[in-house]
């Protein structure tokens, strides 16, 4: 059964295995224990689960951070995927000379630093006057060269005859975009989409500089926020954290090979 | 590439279809080419606008001084004042210090659990990979909190050492310069090298298995194999993620300011951290903040550049 010569590598991966999972038992152990119990060490199932969701509530908007977490990042993910997916289709089937100039401009794009757009980018949108808006979070997401790539790379896998064949039957351009490359490419849009809504979600600086009312805080800010009183409550924070783990977690249980095709998308 | 939009279309039109849309004004070719560009330019114009737009703004406002919304030219003056910045000195070489550690050791993990994963005679490949993968479902500010919760005076590791009696009390692994940096970087290794690992998996899943069977046969061991065939044939792969890796060290942020919030005395600070702290924590001088910003940017480029280079050379 188990050959020999290869338990020193089980003996390896199971410690590895452990040291990855064991941070994610312990932030659900801590959820459910109180403060004292969590600082002795202790690493079994608590009883203070709904004491500390009930303290959490009580002092922080979790509610409202859920809601606008959702809220954003369900916004970031359908726009970025329409448009990447588009300008990706775009550059792959329509190629010529000046579109693949501009799809290596776009490219540069990656070099650029988050933190050496944020200052320009915060006082273009407090001009505009669109601080604390769901505008202000998702336009500096929804199009990236990453995502434009990946659609154009997954984009050869598409058959161009269907293309042809749908011209001849009359179809305009738009329609053929809808109506034949969308149905055919669902996996790679499937991977796009946990991908970007996974980005967004835990997205932290960007809205850090550009949500600064309380009202417009995402579940991220709000776990942050949550360290900064006078006595760190381990259980309650740790309950925040796994609020804001959870729907990340699911995404990766649930669809794991999307996730690993959204991260190495772009390079085939 | 593929020839349709050059050749395909003008057969088409050619066939008897060109007559028709002339009522609209615009030949099905035209039409065609102009449905292209149509679908690129909302993408286009989003990056160029969001992208392109305030890295120029950023180099134009490095150039200026002020605070607030009254700002006026000062020529260099900004990138003299920032090579006298001891904080934003110190936030440089941790960096470099996170860079040259942490980057390394988790490169080379992330190479040799993909290897031991790509091992076909191995029982519970999914489930392995499934658990080394699993911290990227942590967003990075829950695990900068989950590990300094774990590092804290009082937190899970402190308890474990001492009750092996190893220590005596509870350390302040976050209080020291030193070791304040070795948690970040351990924290740093164990959320990516996961991610990491995947890249490494879809590139020997390109590589013929075959290739490993014929290496056993001649009697290479593991190392060997490693070595001669796993290495050279992931260069590519190697290369991207030494470009993502620094991409994402130089711009590191959630963990310096959730972990250890820059501390202890800066020992810690990261630069989007210090630039974050100088821009919008502080009095708002966004000038200053734009020259430290964009010398975060020179930097990713030049070490992009140089990574591509040395890549080159090595074919």
């Amino acid at each position: 059964m188990i050959q020999r010569r290869l338990i020193p590598t089980y003996i390896f991966l199971a410690i590895v295995s452990l040291i990855s999972v064991f941070p994610f038992y312990w932030m659900i152990m801590a959820a459910t224990n109180n403060y004292v119990d969590v600082s002795k060490g202790k690493l079994t199932f608590g009883t203070y689960a709904a004491e500390n969701f009930r303290n959490l509530i009580s002092q922080q908007p979790l509610g409202l951070a859920m809601k606008n977490s959702f809220i954003y990042a369900i916004s970031v993910t359908i726009i970025c995927l329409f448009i990447c997916s588009l300008a990706g289709y775009g550059f792959e089937v329509y190629h010529d000379k000046w579109k693949d100039r501009l799809f290596s401009v776009l490219l540069l794009a990656m070099m650029i630093p988050q933190v050496a757009t944020m200052i320009p980018l915060f006082r273009m949108f407090s001009k505009a006057g669109l601080l604390n808006t769901v505008f202000a979070f998702f336009l500096p997401m929804i199009s990236t060269p990453f995502m434009i790539m990946m659609f154009r790379q997954n984009s050869r896998a598409f058959p161009v005859d269907i293309v042809e064949a749908a011209r001849i039957d009359g179809l305009s351009e738009i329609k053929i975009f809808f109506q034949m490359y969308m149905p055919v490419m669902k996996s790679t849009y499937a991977a796009a989409a946990v991908i970007t809504f996974m980005n967004a979600w835990n997205a932290y600086l960007w809205p850090k500089v550009c949500m600064t009312d309380g009202k417009s805080l995402n579940m991220v800010m709000l776990i942050a926020n949550m360290t900064g009183g006078y006595k760190i409550d381990y259980g309650m924070i740790m309950m925040g954290v796994l609020f804001c783990s959870i729907p990340t977690l699911v995404i990766f249980f649930v669809l794991q090979k999307q996730f690993a095709e959204g991260i190495t998308g772009a390079v085939k | 590439m593929r020839g349709l939009p050059g050749s395909s279309p003008n057969i088409i039109c050619e066939g008897g279809f060109e007559v028709e849309p002339k009522k609209k004004g615009m030949t099905l070719v035209a039409k065609q080419k102009a449905a292209g560009w149509t679908f690129l330019i909302p993408a286009s114009a989003m990056i160029a606008i969001m992208s392109f737009f305030p890295m120029v703004k950023a180099f134009i406002l490095s150039l200026q001084t002020g605070k607030g919304a009254n700002m006026h030219f000062a020529g260099f003056s900004n990138y003299v004042r920032m090579f006298q910045d001891k904080v934003f000195l110190r936030s440089v070489g941790n960096t470099f210090i996170y860079l040259a550690i942490q980057v390394p050791i988790m490169l080379v993990l992330a190479i040799l659990l993909a290897q031991l994963l790509n091992n076909r005679d191995l029982k519970l490949r999914g489930f392995f990979r499934t658990c080394v993968f699993l911290p990227c479902a942590t967003s990075l500010v829950s695990y900068a909190l989950i590990f300094r919760f774990l590092f804290a005076q009082d937190g899970f590791v402190n308890n474990v050492l001492v009750g092996l009696g190893i220590l005596d009390q509870g350390y302040n692994f976050l209080g020291n310069a030193v070791s304040a940096k070795i948690v970040i970087i351990i924290a740093l290794v164990w959320r990516w090298t996961g991610y990491n690992m995947v890249f490494y998996l879809a590139g020997l899943q390109n590589i013929e298995y075959s290739v490993y069977e014929a290496a056993k046969i001649d009697g290479a061991n593991g190392w060997k194999t490693f070595w001669s065939i796993t290495v050279p044939l992931l260069k590519p792969t190697i290369i991207m993620t030494f470009i993502m890796s620094i991409n994402g060290t130089l711009q590191l942020f959630d963990e310096s300011v959730n972990l250890t919030n820059g501390g202890p005395a800066n020992a810690t600070i990261t630069m989007s951290h210090h630039i974050y702290n100088s821009v919008f924590l502080r009095s708002p001088n966004f000038g200053y903040g734009s020259t430290m910003s964009f010398f975060v940017f020179v930097l990713v480029a030049i070490l992009a550049f140089i990574n591509m280079k040395v890549g080159d050379t090595r074919d």
